[in-house]
């Protein structure tokens, strides 16, 4: 008697176990369907967007004038502030230049895996 | 005949002028396309979410679809803790869309081929994502800067070079917009004036008008992708912006 009902409580955790396995792999091959299709999706969008080169060194090159413009800029503040002029604008301009290939290096993707631009990667258009 | 392929960016003034406390408010044609932008998407959205079908129509379908979009983009980049920004994001991304398609139509007013207008979107997000990282992370948000794993001797350097190249986001992030937008404008208006020119050779002139005529419609095509895909580049970096207040320094 209590042997049965141990068999047949066995038996509806086996079969629980293996509802649970079997929505756990159905769970799984969706996920790899939707992952698969995600992967896709993004080739074919680098795929469509690197094609234009224009956009792909139009963006660069923004980078990098936005880099220098923004190292001057604040080096000139801070010579009218302190009145350090030149030195201001000279270490200034340098840094923004360093700045700027930063920028670029991160938004070509060369430079990952640094904290703030592991989103970088995907800004792959114009 | 507009030759000039400038003239299609000047500022007019749509009323006599204002003073309002020592200013001068002007509401001008830049000023009446924003507001046609801003009526259009909330016309576009509360129309289409006025009759609430289960199966949706057209109107709503594409009220899902720039739902759908614009969620799944700051999902994907922002995490969920960042749908809080969902409705910042999506208001800049229908409001640049809208003004790059409307800027498409002819003899209209583009407003993001203004660095202004550009310029105050950039400012914004950049204003929100410090606000928003120094009210959550207190000063560790300025972890943001300082890089693991840079040996002790040149930190200060790369810290100032960090500050800087997150300084230049704003103007990156605006003038991207803005010169896509312009360069665009400039080129449809161009080839636009080509065929004008020739047309004005006589016979001959017609056939040879006929060779910009066919770049101005594939240019056309292209400008729209561009609207497009120049409003999602907006929304995304937005979104990669509002990664860092939300997750600084790792």
């Amino acid at each position: 008697m209590s042997d049965a009902r141990d068999n047949g409580e066995h038996d509806k955790q086996q079969t629980s176990e293996a509802a649970l396995s079997a929505r756990l792999q159905r769970l799984g091959e969706g996920l790899a369907r939707q992952r698969a299709e995600q992967t896709t999706d993004n080739a074919g969008e680098d795929r469509a967007t690197t094609a234009s080169g224009y956009a792909r060194g139009f963006r660069l090159s923004s980078e990098l004038v936005a880099g220098v413009a923004v190292g001057a800029g604040l080096g000139w503040l801070i010579d009218r502030w302190l009145g350090v002029a030149p030195w201001g604008l000279i270490v200034f301009l340098l840094l923004g230049f360093a700045a700027g290939v930063l920028n670029v290096m991160r938004s070509a993707g060369v430079v990952t895996g640094t904290r703030f631009d592991q989103g970088f990667g995907r800004d792959r258009e114009g | 005949m507009q030759i000039n392929p400038i003239e299609q960016f000047e500022i007019h003034d749509m009323m006599p002028m204002v003073s309002m406390g020592g200013h001068q408010i002007a509401f001008t044609n830049s000023a009446l396309y924003m507001l046609l932008t801003v009526l259009v998407v909330s016309a576009l959205l509360i129309a289409a979410t006025a009759r609430r079908a289960v199966v949706p129509g057209r109107l709503q379908s594409i009220a899902e679809m720039s739902y759908e979009f614009v969620a799944h983009t700051v999902q994907s980049t922002t995490g969920s803790e960042g749908m809080k920004f969902f409705p910042f994001v999506f208001t800049l991304f229908m409001f640049v869309l809208v003004a790059n398609l409307i800027g498409l139509i002819p003899y209209s007013f583009t407003v993001t081929s203004q660095l202004v207008v550009t310029g105050a979107l950039a400012l914004t997000v950049f204003f929100v994502v410090v606000g928003y990282g120094f009210y959550r992370h207190g000063l560790h948000f300025l972890n943001l800067f300082v890089p693991k794993g840079v040996p002790s001797y040149i930190l200060p350097a790369i810290v100032v070079i960090e500050v800087l190249s997150f300084l230049t986001r704003p103007l990156s992030h605006s003038v991207r917009l803005f010169a896509n937008m312009l360069a665009g404008h400039i080129t449809l208006q161009v080839f636009a004036a080509f065929i004008i020119m020739l047309a004005g050779f006589g016979v001959l002139g017609w056939f040879g008008a006929v060779l910009p005529f066919a770049m101005v419609v594939v240019l056309f095509a292209l400008e729209l992708l561009v609207a497009v895909l120049q409003a999602y580049v907006f929304a995304i970096l937005t979104c990669i912006y509002l990664n860092d207040a939300i997750h600084p320094g790792h």
